[in-house]
């Protein structure tokens, strides 16, 4: 006998539409929704109207919750959003966080009284315990699609999915955004980049880049089956954080020249030797263009 | 430590004396052997030429200072606090150990051609610069002190007591060295503080 399809919602609170719009950037998107029933989903054909999710009760396997939460005030068919998310997250068997704004709270926690399903910033809120067990937190701004796509054909095919102490899937968000940047070697030996776009130099001493101590994979699975952030020369903004957003996302924030932030778990005395003693070297090949283009 | 490491840190803290005292070119590693009652032959077993000898003799006296700077470093105490007590462990170590200083300052600062090769930049002064970096971060991210280029407000502080150094050492000042710790540690705080 056939497998029954996952039934699945994809449910929508405080959002850009980001997440939903990204996750139909995946080349294999009509092969892993093979696997499930659309009960609704805001973007493509589903069973039931967004009417209907918010005035009955549908059935659900897998939630997908986008956007942030507001507890009171934000409503839909004259229902409390979050509300019908906690009907929904006791019946499913799967949750997934899908973006920074559902998991931390992201953009949307500068106002009062908003923050991420799960956690507000990094504070864990009383749904981390009541449904740990089936949670899985997708943070992005947006979510790269083949990572929502990984968890859904994990789940699809009753696999495990390891998950950190914020229950984001290690495979992942276990490495940082800076692991394979192409411009690892000129980090190696402190060589800044001359601006944005090029491909020459490191964006993370001048440009901001966030990519040392942000969790996510974004360098390791190419966005647009190509690229990256730091790819096309332009900083990571830490959007997987549950700090993000912060601010002067273009420039690095120093203390008397000295880096505030450094690399994710790398002593800041230890950083500091390495790099004096890096940037005692001038490496002429990585101060110089890689291509010199004719006018 | 080992013998052998022990052995290898007498060879530096005398070449350190020779050095500064002698200068870099007119001291030989025969003269710096027989300071020591061994064999030149046996020197080069630790160090296989003058040059690196020298480089070595940086290296230790920056994770010297460095060590005694991470010290204060790790204290819970304000900015302020630490600048005189920066200030003290360099006088300090200009009274104990003053073949440290003025070999920073006469001979690795002098005869840059020595540490041209292995030494660029801040690869053998690294030991003692992270420490300042540290001390000068932290103290701009809790709000004492202004921010501003590493090295204006390090050209400042190290500049201030390298000088003052040089003044004993060319017995200039007219009062013990220690006369001027509360002035200069004050004269610091107020240069650099926000």
């Amino acid at each position: 006998m056939k497998k029954p399809k996952l039934k699945l919602i994809w449910l929508q609170s405080i959002t850009c539409n980001g997440n939903a719009h990204s996750f139909l950037n995946h080349p294999e998107l009509f092969n892993i929704l093979e696997n499930y029933q659309l009960i609704y989903h805001p973007l493509l054909n589903s069973v039931n109207t967004i009417e209907e999710l918010y005035t009955k009760e549908l059935e659900c396997d897998i939630l997908i919750l986008e956007g942030a939460f507001k507890r009171v005030g934000f409503t839909k068919f004259d229902k409390e959003v979050y509300t019908i998310a906690k009907a929904y997250s006791n019946r499913a068997k799967w949750i997934i966080t899908a973006g920074t704004c559902a998991t931390f709270g992201g953009i949307f926690q500068e106002a009062d009284n908003i923050s991420g399903f799960v956690f507000n910033s990094e504070l864990k809120k009383e749904n981390f315990n009541t449904y740990k067990d089936k949670l899985i937190s997708i943070p992005g701004c947006p979510i790269h699609p083949k990572w929502i796509g990984f968890a859904l054909d994990m789940i699809a095919n009753g696999k495990k999915i390891l998950l950190d102490d914020m229950l984001r899937p290690k495979e992942l968000f276990a490495s940082t955004v800076h692991q394979g940047c192409v411009r690892n070697e000129y980090f190696e030996w402190k060589v800044d980049t001359k601006g944005f776009g090029t491909k020459e130099g490191c964006l993370f001493y001048e440009l901001g880049c966030q990519a040392p101590y942000t969790r996510g994979s974004c360098n390791k699975i190419a966005w647009n089956e190509v690229s990256s952030k730091t790819r096309v020369g332009t900083p990571c903004f830490g959007c997987t954080e549950p700090t993000f957003p912060k601010n002067s996302l273009f420039k690095t924030k120093t203390n008397m020249s000295i880096p505030k932030n450094v690399p994710l778990g790398v002593p800041k005395r230890a950083y500091l030797t390495m790099t004096g003693v890096a940037k005692g070297f001038k490496i002429e090949r990585l101060e110089k263009r890689l291509i010199d283009y004719e006018d | 430590m080992s013998k052998k490491e022990k052995k290898r840190e007498s060879i530096i803290n005398i070449s350190l004396e020779l050095f500064s005292k002698y200068g870099f070119h007119k001291t030989t590693i025969p003269d710096i052997a027989k300071a020591l009652n061994m064999s030149v032959g046996n020197l080069y077993n630790y160090f296989k030429s003058k040059e690196i000898l020298a480089q070595d003799a940086i290296i230790y006296t920056s994770n010297y200072l460095g060590s005694k700077i991470k010290d204060i470093n790790i204290q819970d105490i304000s900015a302020k606090e630490k600048i005189k007590k920066i200030v003290e462990v360099y006088f300090k170590i200009a009274q104990d150990k003053p073949q440290m200083i003025e070999y920073f300052l006469r001979v690795y600062l002098s005869n840059r051609e020595v540490f041209k090769d292995g030494c660029s930049g801040m690869a053998c002064v690294s030991g003692f610069v992270t420490e300042i970096m540290i001390f000068f971060e932290s103290a701009v991210e809790s709000g004492e002190l202004r921010d501003q280029d590493f090295f204006s407000a390090f050209g400042l502080f190290m500049g201030y007591l390298g000088g003052m150094v040089f003044l004993k050492g060319e017995d200039i000042l007219p009062q013990e060295i220690d006369f001027y710790i509360e002035d200069i540690s004050v004269n610091i705080y107020n240069a650099l503080k926000a």
